[in-house]
Parts: structure tokens; sequence; C-alpha cells
């Protein structure tokens, strides 16, 4: 059984079907992309994965759990993490402080232990710190641990949101345009970053991408969405070659 | 640990705490001495339950960011709460242990009162939610203003009329006598008292914002749906905020009410709920430090500048424009940055230059 199955997933707003019909399946440890021109509905999928959207219909099952409609706060803690197209940061907290915050529901104590200062506070402090600390170190941040999160540059700050994004402890890595808004060197060492994630966690990951030589470079499988209907899947190659995938990005007659 | 080594947050509470135990000090040195006017005396309680109020509001308007126009009702329920407790217990039961109860009282009514009114209001947002406690504060002054409440040998009995239409028996006593509110009260509140409510607040609410649920807190003011996406529980962190803020608020009430030999619900109104946020505004957003501060300067300054006589509220409210220009203007916001950080440039020097030799 694959890790994540949504089938015949759908929504409709008033009279407009974003998404219809979706079907998708993802497998441990691999990397899939969705893809699509804009407005093809890539960050409303996104949207229902983590419940900020209720499906109108259809199905998410999450290892073998039921998760349709489910709010975003069971999603997180079922075990899906996100990031989002336009940043989403705390942006007056420290860099280290977003990290311990998507730890909220893997180190806890509860108030009156943070109140209190007992000694289960010191303990699981420390323990948030050090958790933090190597992930801030995966993505190069560990320097800027004490910077407010606004004041990071852009680069930096998607980077930021992918480390919080992995402080849930997710087994589904959902990322929205990571590479958004970087050069191309930049691009390219999120790339290795991005495998590199996936191999040390052993999560899988779907990601919404715009820049070609990203999503190809680095997704197994590839999903192309058109007006919220998918028009193809398959590897690189096959995307690439597919007449529909050409007509619906470059224009054409169908 | 030194002071140097010390987490960044952990020195800035220190110092908040120093300038609170100095101000006592210095406060006390004054009196031994005689150097205190009764007129600065009598503000010294008042002083404190400001300083926990402003410190309180701020959790909810800072911390958590959403703007509470109600905060003078959590004071007026804890204060009518507490000085019930207190004027039926004092008599019988040791003078430490009734007021001990009656702060605890009043924070408990204040906190079930933010629980109650948090539940609906923290579903709206913005204006909509600051207008919903505004009406709040409102209702619960006019409630209070209306309210008769007494007991005799027959049970406790209240009217919404008079006192009359209670129907108290011969040998029946008024506890809360309408607009008139609570007489008689015997004065219990002290300065000491005050301090040691504004250390608790500090201990409490500072140690809440630097844990797991304080995090969580703050992270629902920057961004309530990334706060949801990493599996934050919105509606019970907010709630969480809204009622430590309310038990505090209840329990100023109690300090504030016990200070004076009668309690009137018209003196928990719109203005003193304003009043509050104006300390929060000018000390700063979320600043602690800066709520304690202004909440302490700006409840003198009114009394400091009682020789100007009819320039009082014209200087009162000068200072309020220069305050927040000073902490708030970007220029000289950043004017300050660039001193500090000069002082700072000076210090590395120095220091390297010791290191050096």
């Amino acid at each position: 059984m694959a890790l994540l199955e949504v089938s015949n997933l759908g929504i409709a707003f008033g009279g407009l079907q974003a998404v219809a019909q979706l079907d998708l399946s993802v497998e441990k440890g691999h990397l899939y992309g969705l893809i699509g021109p804009n407005g093809a509905g890539k960050t409303t999928v996104f949207n229902m994965l983590t419940g900020v959207y209720k499906p109108t219909e259809g199905n998410i099952v999450l290892d073998g759990k039921d998760i349709t409609g489910k709010s975003p706060e069971l999603i997180s803690k079922a075990g899906i993490a996100r990031t989002f197209q336009n940043i989403r940061l705390f942006s007056d907290m420290t860099v280290l402080d977003n990290v311990k915050v998507g730890m909220h529901n893997q180190v806890t104590y509860n108030m009156w232990t943070g109140i209190l200062r007992l000694p289960a506070y010191k303990e699981k402090e420390h323990e948030m710190n050090r958790e933090a600390k190597k992930l801030l170190e995966i993505f190069d941040l560990d320097g800027e641990a004490n910077l407010k999160a606004s004041q990071l540059p852009y680069g930096k700050q998607r980077k930021l949101e992918i480390a919080r994004a992995l402080a849930t402890n997710p087994k589904l890595l959902l990322l929205d345009e990571p590479a958004a808004g970087m050069n191309p060197n930049e691009t390219e060492e999120l790339m290795q970053t991005v495998r590199s994630v996936r191999d040390q966690f052993g999560i899988a990951i779907l990601l919404i991408e715009h820049d070609m030589n990203f999503v190809m470079g680095i997704c197994e499988e590839i999903t192309v969405l058109d007006y919220g209907r998918v028009i193809a899947r398959g590897d690189g190659m096959t995307i690439r070659n597919n007449p529909k995938v050409i007509a619906a990005y470059l224009g054409g007659d169908d | 640990m030194s002071l140097k080594t010390m987490k960044k947050s952990t020195r800035s509470n220190l110092i908040t705490f120093g300038i609170v135990i100095a101000f006592y000090l210095i406060v006390s040195l004054m009196s031994v001495m005689g150097m205190m006017t009764s007129s600065f005396a009598g503000q010294l309680v008042p002083i404190c339950a400001y300083v926990v109020l402003a410190v309180s509001l701020n959790l909810t308007v800072g911390i958590l960011g959403e703007l509470s126009l109600g905060h003078a009702g959590f004071m007026s329920v804890g204060a009518f709460a507490g000085t019930l407790v207190y004027t039926l217990t004092f008599e019988n039961t040791p003078l430490p242990v009734s007021i001990l109860l009656s702060f605890l009282v009043g924070g408990a009514v204040a906190g079930i009162f933010g629980l109650l009114i948090g539940i609906p209001v923290l579903r709206l947002q913005g204006d909509y939610l600051a207008i919903v406690t505004l009406a709040f504060g409102e209702i619960i002054k006019n409630f209070m203003n209306a309210l008769y409440l007494g007991y005799d040998s027959t049970g406790v009995h209240f009217s919404l009329k008079d006192s009359a239409s209670m129907g108290l028996a011969p040998d029946g006593v008024v506890l809360i006598n309408g607009a008139m509110g609570i007489t008689g009260i015997k004065k219990a509140s002290t300065f000491t008292m005050g301090i040691i409510l504004i250390l608790l607040t500090l201990v409490v609410i500072l140690n809440l914002v630097n844990s797991r649920a304080g995090r969580a807190i703050t992270a629902i003011r920057d961004n309530e749906i990334a706060a949801q996406s990493v599996g934050i529980n919105i509606t019970n962190y907010k709630l969480m905020a809204f009622i430590v803020s309310a038990v505090f608020a209840g329990m100023a009430g109690v300090l504030y009410a016990l200070n004076f030999s009668s309690l009137v619900a018209k003196k928990f109104d719109y203005n003193t709920s304003i009043l509050i946020l104006v300390f929060v505004v000018l000390g700063g957003m979320g600043n602690i430090r800066g709520s304690v501060i202004a909440a302490a300067l700006l409840t003198v300054l009114p009394e400091l500048l009682r020789s100007m006589k009819d320039y009082r509220m014209l200087i009162y409210a000068i200072v309020l424009i220069v305050m927040m220009i000073f902490n708030q203007s970007p220029q000289i916001v950043s004017w300050r940055k660039k001193i500090t950080a000069g002082f700072k440039a000076k210090r590395a020097a120095k220091k390297e230059k010791k290191e050096a030799a």
C-alpha cells in the first residue's frame, strides 16, 4: 500500500470546478513533481492535502488513515508537512524558534512545566535546541540561528520554511515552488539539499515547481495538471514529449 | 553562568525583575527617610495594579496579537469577586489568609469570564474582536452598576432593580449596593503586596512566553495559517493566552479595590480599558518591560504635574506623543540603534585591546 492514496479528489468553489477527479499515489522515499500552467490548481491540491480547503469529493488516505477534510492541525499530526508559495514564516521570531515551533508536537511539555520551570523544561528545551540546530545545519542556517526570520535573505527564508516543515517529523513533505526567486546556483544547491533530505529522512516529497530543470532533474514521477485535471503522468522524458503537455504550456489546438 | 553567556531572553528578563526590585527599594528608602509626599504614597498601589494590568494585556495584544478593548471588564469582575470574599472573611479569618483567598477568587472568577468570553470572541478577528471585547467591558460595567446583592438568615438575595426588591429580612446585610457598589471596605492593599503581585505576574507571563506554549502563541500572531500547518491548536492557545491575561487582570482588580474604602463599577469603564491599552502601545507591543515602565510613568505623571495646574493634561498629552515617537518612529529607532551599536563597537574595541595587551 502506498504512503498517500488520493482518489477522485475534487473541489468546487461555487460554480468553478478548481480540481476534478484527481488520483495520486505517493510511495515512501520517492520524489514527485506536480506541474502545470498558472491557475491549473496545483496549490489548491496542496491546500486540500493539508486541510486548508475541504474537498467536495474524493478521498485522501495517508498511511492507511483517511484524512479527507480533517483540520490542518490534525493533518500535520498525521504526518504531512508543507511550505508555502508566498513564504509564511514566523517573521518576528528567531530562526531557531521558527524550527522549535515546528517541533511543537514532537517534543512536548505542558504549560505548567514551562511556567514553573520544572526540571523537564530544561531537559526538553535542550533536546529541542539540539534537534533544531541539526536541522539548521542541513540547510546551512546554523550561523543565523539567532537572527529574526525576517532578517534572512529570500533564498534562506525558503530554506528555513523547509527546515520548519521537517521539524514536524513528516512522512510526506509538500514543497510549493521551493526554487521560486532563486538564481541558478541557489537552485542547483537546493536540488541537492532536497535530494539529501529525502535520502536522510526517508520521506516522500511532492513538489510544485515552475523551474523545469529542477523538476526534471530530481522528480521520479511528474503529474501535469491543466484546468484542474490530470493531463499527463510519467517520468521527465515522457512528460517532455507529451503533446498534451506541450499544448497546455505553449498553446495549441486541441 | 555569568551575565554575558546567558541566553539573551533570560538576561532581558532579569533586567526587568531588577527594575521592579530597584523601584521597590528606592520607594521603601524614600518612605523611611520621610521623603515621600502623601499624594505619591497614595499612588503606589494603583501604580502596581496598572503595571500588572498592562503586562497582562500585553500578553493578549502584543504576544497573541489580538486587540482587546475590554480589559477593565476582567479587572471589574475580579475586583468585585475578590472584595466580596474579603468583606465576608476578614473578620473571622487571619488577615493574610483572607487577602490571599480574595486574590485567588478574584483571579479565578476573572479567568472563568476569560474562558466564557474567549470561546465566542476568539473566533473573530481584528476589528470585530476589538468591538466585541469593548461591548463585553460595557456590559460588565452596566451589570455591576445595577446589581444589588445581599444575604440574610434565609440565604442570598439579589436584584437588578433596587435594594428594597431584594426582599432582605431585617437582619439582612447588603453586600453590593447597585451603583454605590461595595462600601466600608477595610483597606488592605499595601505597596509590598503590589510589588509581589507584579513579580508573580512577570514570572508567570515571561516564563510562559519563553516556553513551548508561548512560542505557539507568538507563532499564531506571526502567521496563523503557518501555525496551523505545523500542528498547533489555534483555539486552545488563543484561549490560554486570553485566560491567563484575564486572571492577572482580575488579581490587579482585587489589589486596586482593596486599596480604597469603596468599590464602584463605574471605575472600570471604557476609559480604563483604553488607558491600559495606551500603556501597552507606548511600552511597545510584545515588550513586557516596556509595559512595566510605561504603566508606572504614566500613572505617576499626572500627580507629578499637579503643580502645573491648567497645563497638566496638555503636558501629559505632549509626553505621550514624544514617547510614541521615541519608541515607534522608524527614523528615531534607527538613530537609537546607531547609538547603541556605537557603544557596543567601542566596548568590543576596548576588549580587543585588552586581549592584545
